[in-house]
């Protein structure tokens, strides 16, 4: 039996219990409605969305009856009938078959009948005259809302207003504000993401003048940490890692996009300008070098999709599933709508068609990448120190190597990504006769084709695999060098154009070292070997084929780089000059795979996939938005920048409201939508629907787009500032906290976790950006090689890898960054408990806190104090004290009755009970650090 | 009307948080899925004590009628040869040797073979054993054992024919990655018997699956459900040792002061997941001592380990098999295995079907018999469900790599249209035999069954209806089968 029943019997307390607020929003927002019409948003669709829609809409359009859109439910049916005939119920088939009393024809078929109450409503909207009305989300914010005025005088600004007003309507008052400590280090931990320094903690808990707290704010807002604070949310939606995901799971250079992430929201660049950069960088007209740089760097948001380099796997498949993942991830992310469902069918619920997403998809199908191994399209640029060396070789060489007639000299531009400085070191290194290629750097290869030693070698996994490279200029090229590693000889020929054009080039390349010929993962001894390379002239498409000799194992040839030689060259004939362009070829340039358009006679063309299969496809379509979002007023939107712009233009209603509500989020705990990551007819309602609007319009208008501002207004006011002590009556009334009666309070982020334990304890490294680190890794024990220096930096800077994620991460819920996520889940599980209690990053943390006590304190209670009030800004309670001493007096009687029984006859002298004991020091910061208290913001 | 407890809403904001909204759906229009349906027990009148109520791995009960309570699957990855093992196919040792026929190949994909490949026929000696009269190969000594407690699935398929994908496919229910594994959702469904021990674990040998930790990830649900991954050799389970220097009772005594301030800090803020956190602290003190001693199988009698093959000290897939045993006898609800090193190229001597393959039988094939007889022995297989089987087959062609069809040693390539697994114990047939292909071992010919279908039938036999146990994510109700399988009705007992 029973447990149906058992469900039914415990419905009245879910909603008694948990359902009270969101049910409270829903009248409050039905009584802005007092017209007597029919709302169709507020009273049609959520029956038709509850008891409908499933066989009648996007999924299934079961009798050919449709409610998704009003021209297909005003259409004829199946039946010859029409569902719907406005201003006319009773001639409405629908009617007809709501009240049915056949089984076979009454609906919804095999479920309960409608209400009286619904049918009748669906009646009197009918009658009325069948209005459909967009959902709310789809209608622009109005711009002429303005807060309410509600007298408080502990409202600080316009967000007070609202939520006070709402507290007044629900008989709640507001809390008062959090006591100083709790408040320093909630807007610090929000801010930065890092408890405020000491320096930042005695200015603020000393000064007593009123905008003490509008001063620290605007310190946090600042600091250089805010910015990484602040990634940490946009790289989960960027799904942001430092491996390309699947088998091989590869590392990925694209941290200067993390870099680019940090920065952006440190300088508080716009929201508009960081939107369009980070999806049409690459199409944004610039004659500055450094600006195409950066926009360039900018558009790997979306190189951050996964891809596949499993040997056999087919390429083209896997761009298709990086394409459509950026159509969701840039709908998740911007619209807060979700997508996924469009790829294989129409909307099941929200106004949104299959061909839709194929129109949106066809404004990324034309970008170069193509789920290649290396990458391709990437951008290559330099440290600082590096950037000035290589420019002042370049100088140098430049003066003694003439310019060819083949180099032209354009200025750089977005669509030549090279042009920038490695673009001129290429042109310079092949002009001065220096011609080596990466192996791995091909511009495409069959595909068998495999990377090896961390991507810096080539392996072929059939006979006759080659790989190719394009324009390479072959003029008074007379020979060639392989550098490679192999235990059998194999033979290595070179044809231009096409695998199988002409020959220029055939050698038998013999072993570098003994051994077992199938043992291909120990070939480590590398060598070099030169073949002629008949004359030929001209730039050409270079391919690297591979033909066994004796025999095929599972490879053939690892080969790392080859070199052509020019007859002739500069550098054969000046030794410094040779010196200088090595020199030059071996500063190591920073890879970062980018967003670049095909050219135009080259662009792809999109079809509808059906049923979502790349391999099925359907009629051929044009980039486009979807309709239900309103047509752009600037007609057309051609390409990704038009799209950007959109996405960011005053008659786009969802931007603003979806991002707003992320901040809201971050700080307060929940979004005023509580699903960030849905605004459509099925997502959470609004539970401030004007104060969401509000600060949409803040944002955008008034704000002009700045993050710094609008989160500035959400820290300064009064329901952020409350403090966070619950009654057991708002406890009941509000469990959730959705109305604000009460401060935010929540455990802290993985990242904020960690942050944490090495800031308190003096361990942190604050340095800023820069390539990702490994710090200790119990899982992975080629990490224990890291720099000493690198092991305590922010969590954002660990390496994301990501089938085997940094496990403190994932334990404290951070996502595995595949796919774009919007919310973390909070949960709380005893493997966190484990970790902040004996993973080595916090057992160090407690070992240097204890230190810092042990030096700071003059007695006992002083060194316990000190630890605690360096996590928590405040002096702990009597009680908790006295807890604080009797765990170190326990630890310190077993450390004694241990050394005792060690040291055997030698009874422990009086003077070592009065030495501090730091053993039992540490394992009492190791408790301070576990508390839930600094668990919690 | 009936509120809620501080602790009931502790679980609910832990548990729920990302399902609210599916909760209401469900409360309102009485449609839902069956974990959270299960997952209201713990809002029903009567404060049961705290730490049950508050943790989102209480055992539950199924709505369907479950005939096992928790499931073994030993995945061997890399995909072993199914024409070397249980599909005895005597055609095709007449065609070795012979070119493929083009039909065979017109519109398919492999990974590695081009042009036209050879036929490659059985490298082993098929005979048939038990009452059943399954056959079973030379390669096998101790599986005959036990071969009238198996049902073979024959006629397995599946879409993706690289590793990965194909693992995730098969542990997940997509190619791509992000989705919730199987053992997930059955944790996620049942929770687990035993708190002091995570609900699903998993036990590795050889090396980490190609798919890597996804393929036990929990995707989109709560990562409280994902798979826990327990070493034979150092800390079993991460972080589970203390410190040098902070012995067991130092321990207790520091959970016991967190544990004291945190309740000071809840009679102060009144936040109700203070009391969660307390009772997670105690948790984790109880998995302190329980996962440890769980782990260790040096307490294992000597003739048992000798049974099993297993070394202690050593990392094995026998030793592997005497921890599931364990494990499961303590009330795990899903215990993987995962076995690294059947990739039968022919590449090399070690990968071929022949003698390569035959070794590699000989480290899983005594310690699977001893399992599955102790198991039975122990009163624990009828309950238990137990699945073997790689995440594809192999052609019945030799892969030909180098071009020319004489690899010194035989291989055969990724094949997703083929392939054989069986299934043992809770709710199966024992001594049955589904699905059949065609006389090469091309093509199922009867009773296909799809790897959907094999995931749905797990969770029939736990209890589910799979299109019922579902978890909302960006606007779309997920489920393991995602929108296809079959519940394999002609092997359920």
């Amino acid at each position: 039996m029973t447990q149906v029943s058992r469900v039914r019997f415990m419905k009245p307390h879910w909603i008694g219990g948990l359902l009270v607020a969101v049910v409270m929003a829903a009248c409050s927002v039905g009584s802005l409605f007092k017209d007597e019409k029919v709302s169709y948003n507020q009273q049609i669709r959520p029956i038709f969305n509850t008891k409908c829609i499933t066989c009648h809409g996007g999924i299934k359009k079961s009798g050919n009856f449709s409610l998704l859109f009003r021209e297909e439910a005003l259409a004829k049916a199946k039946s010859g009938k029409y569902a719907i005939v406005p201003g006319h119920a009773d001639e409405s088939e629908l009617i007809k078959r709501l009240v049915s009393s056949d089984p076979e024809l009454r609906m919804p078929l095999e479920h309960p009948p409608l209400s009286d109450t619904e049918v009748g409503l669906i009646k009197k909207w009918i009658n009325q005259g069948a209005a459909w009305e967009d959902h709310w989300a789809y209608i622009a914010p109005d711009r002429s809302i303005t807060p309410p005025s509600v007298g408080d005088p502990f409202a600080k600004n316009g967000i007070d207003h609202f939520i006070f007003q709402r507290l007044q309507q629900e008989g709640l008052a507001p809390s008062p504000e959090a006591d100083k400590a709790t408040l320093l280090r909630r807007v610090s931990l929000d801010l930065t993401g890092l408890p405020p320094t000491p320096e930042q903690a005695t200015d603020f808990l000393n000064d007593t003048s009123p905008d003490a707290y509008p001063k620290l704010v605007d310190k946090l807002l600042k600091s250089p940490h805010f910015g990484e604070r602040w990634a940490s949310m946009w790289l989960d939606l960027a799904r942001y890692a430092d491996s390309k995901g699947y088998e091989k799971d590869l590392e990925r250079s694209i941290w200067r996009y993390r870099d680019w992430v940090i920065n952006a929201f440190n300088r508080d660049m716009p929201f508009d300008q960081f939107t369009v950069e980070q999806l049409a960088g690459d199409l944004l007209p610039s004659q500055d070098a450094k600006t195409i740089e950066n926009r360039l760097i900018a558009t790997a948001f979306h190189r951050n999709t996964m891809s596949n380099d499993e040997g056999g796997t087919n390429d083209e498949e896997f761009r298709n599933m990086a394409l459509i993942d950026r159509v969701s991830t840039t709908w998740e992310v911007w619209q807060g709508t979700t997508m996924g469902c469009v790829q294989c069918h129409s909307h099941p619920y929200d106004p949104i068609r299959h061909e839709e997403f194929y129109k949106f998809l066809a404004f990324f199908n034309n970008s170069q990448d193509s789920d290649l191994y290396n990458e391709k399209p990437k951008l290559y640029t330099f440290t600082p120190d590096n950037e000035r060396e290589v420019n002042r070789l370049i100088a140098w060489i430049r003066q003694r190597v003439p310019a060819s007639p083949m180099t032209k000299s354009t200025g750089p531009t977005a669509q030549q990504p090279l042009a920038g400085i490695d673009k001129q070191r290429h042109t310079l290194l092949n002009e001065a006769g220096f011609r080596k290629f990466e192996a791995e750097d091909f511009d495409s290869t069959s595909r068998h084709i495999e990377l090896f030693d961390n991507q810096t070698t080539i392996m072929q996994t059939t006979e006759g695999a080659f790989c190719a490279y394009n324009d390479v200029d072959l003029t008074d090229v007379t020979a060639i060098t392989y550098r490679y590693t192999t235990s059998f000889s194999s033979f290595i020929e070179l044809h231009i154009d096409r695998p199988d054009g002409p020959l220029i080039s055939r050698i038998k390349i013999p072993a570098t070292q003994e051994g077992e010929p199938g043992a291909w993962s120990r070939w480590k001894t590398f060598g070099t070997f030169g073949a002629p390379v008949q004359k030929t002239t001209g730039q050409h498409t270079l391919y690297l084929v591979f033909r066994k000799d004796q025999e095929f194992r599972s490879d053939l040839v690892h080969v790392d780089s080859f070199e052509l030689q020019v007859a002739n060259a500069p550098i054969s004939h000046n030794p410094a000059l040779r010196d200088s362009v090595y020199r030059l070829a071996g500063i190591p340039a920073i890879s970062t795979p980018i967003i670049m358009e095909r050219p135009v006679h080259r662009s792809r063309k999109t079809n509808v996939f059906i049923r979502g299969n790349w391999l099925t496809k359907g009629q051929p379509v044009q980039p486009g938005v979807p309709h239900s979002l309103g047509k752009p007023a600037s007609g057309v939107l051609k390409n990704r920048l038009d799209l950007a712009r959109w996405l960011v233009s005053r008659e786009n209603p969802l931007t603003a409201r979806v991002m707003v509500n992320r901040f809201w989020e971050q700080l307060f705990g929940y979004g005023l939508v509580e699903t960030l990551e849905d605004f459509g007819t099925m997502g959470a309602k609004p539970t401030h629907p004007e104060l969401l609007d509000w600060l949409a319009v803040q944002f955008q208008d008034q704000h002009q787009w700045s993050v710094k501002k609008i989160i500035r207004d959400m820290v300064l006011s009064a329901s952020y500032r409350q403090s966070a002590i619950v009654s057991p009556e708002l406890l009941k009334k509000d469990p959730r906290n959705l109305l604000l009666a009460r401060g935010p309070r929540v455990r802290l982020s993985a990242e904020q976790i960690r942050d944490q334990a090495l800031a308190v304890s003096g361990l942190l490294n604050q340095e800023i950006n820069g390539p990702s680190v490994r710090p200790f890794n119990p899982t992975n024990g080629s990490w224990k090689d890291e720099k000493p220096e690198n092991r305590h930096r922010r969590a954002l800077y660990t390496f994301w890898q990501r089938t085997n994620p940094y496990p403190s991460m994932v334990t404290f819920d951070s996502p595995q960054r595949n796919l774009c996520v919007s919310r973390r889940v909070r949960t709380n599980t005893p493997l966190q408990a484990l970790t902040t209690l004996n993973d080595t990053v916090y057992t160090e943390a407690a070992e240097h806190l204890a230190q810092f006590m042990d030096q700071r304190g003059r007695n006992l209670n002083e060194k316990l104090s000190i630890g605690y009030q360096k996590v928590m800004f405040k002096k702990p309670s009597e009680a908790k004290l006295v807890l604080l001493q009797q765990l170190y007096s326990e630890a310190q009687n077993i450390h004694q009755s241990d050394v005792a029984k060690r040291t055997l006859a030698r009874a422990p002298s009086a003077r070592a009970s009065q030495k501090t004991d730091v053993p039992a020091l540490t394992l009492v910061a190791n408790a301070l650090l576990n508390l839930d208290e600094t668990l919690t913001k | 009307m009936k509120r809620l407890t501080h602790s009931d809403e502790a679980l609910f904001n832990q548990a729920t948080f990302n399902t609210r909204r599916h909760f209401l759906k469900q409360c309102t229009s009485g449609l839902g899925s069956l974990a959270l349906l299960s997952l209201l027990d713990s809002c029903g009148p009567g404060n049961t004590q705290l730490s049950k109520n508050e943790n989102p791995l209480k055992p539950l009960s199924p709505l369907g009628s479950p005939k096992a309570k928790r499931v073994l699957f030993m995945h061997m990855e890399g995909a072993p040869s199914q024409l070397e093992l249980f599909d005895y196919k005597p055609e095709l040792a007449k065609l070795d040797g012979q070119l493929c026929p083009p039909s065979l190949l017109e519109g398919k994909r492999f990974a590695f073979i081009k042009g036209v490949p050879k036929m490659l026929g059985p490298q082993a000696c098929f005979a048939q054993h038990g009452q059943s009269g399954a056959w079973l190969s030379d390669y096998f000594e101790h599986l005959p054992k036990v071969v009238d407690e198996l049902t073979f699935l024959k006629a397995m398929h599946t879409d993706e024919f690289n590793h990965a994908p194909a693992q995730l496919y098969m542990h997940t229910g997509s190619p791509r990655l992000g989705r919730p594994s199987i053992g997930s959702w059955v944790t996620y469904g049942l929770g687990s018997e035993n708190q002091n021990l995570p609900g699903f674990v998993v036990l590795v040998s050889g090396s980490e699956p190609s798919a890597g930790k996804s393929v036990w990830g929990s995707g989109f649900l709560p990562t409280v459900y994902q798979g826990v991954q327990c070493r034979s050799m150092g800390e079993p389970v991460l972080y589970i040792k203390n410190p040098a220097g902070v012995s067991d009772s130092l321990r207790r005594k520091s959970i016991e002061t967190i544990n004291k301030i945190n309740e000071l800090e809840h009679q102060e803020i009144g936040d109700p997941e203070i009391l969660s956190r307390i009772s997670q602290y105690e948790l984790a003190y109880r998995m302190q001592s329980e996962v440890p001693d769980t782990m260790n199988i040096t307490d294992e009698p000597q003739w048992v380990q000798e049974w099993y093959g297993a070394i202690p000290g050593k990392s094995s897939f026998a030793n592997n098999c005497l921890l599931a045993r364990k494990l499961l006898e303590k009330g795990v609800r899903f215990v993987q295995l995962f076995d690294r090193r059947w990739d039968s190229h022919g590449t090399d001597e070690g990968s071929g079907v022949g003698e390569g393959l035959r070794r590699n039988i000989r480290t899983i094939d005594k310690p699977i018999a001893a399992l599955l007889q102790d198991l039975k022995q122990r009163g624990l297989l009828e309950d238990t469900l137990v699945v073997w089987g790689g995440e594809f087959g192999r052609t019945p062609m030799m892969e030909n790599r180098a071009g020319d069809n004489d690899s010194p040693f035989k291989g055969r390539d990724h094949h997703i249209d083929a392939f054989t697994m069986w299934m043992a114990g809770g709710g199966i047939k024992a001594g049955y035999s589904h699905g059949e292909t065609d006389e090469v071992g091309y093509y199922g010919i009867k009773h296909k069954t799809h790897i959907h279908d094999l995931q749905a039938t797990i969770l029939h036999v736990l209890g589910f209806d799979h299109e019922k146990l579902i978890f909302p994510f960006q606007g779309r109700n997920f489920r393991l089968t995602d929108v296809h399988g079959n519940v394999i009705r002609d092997i359920l007992a």
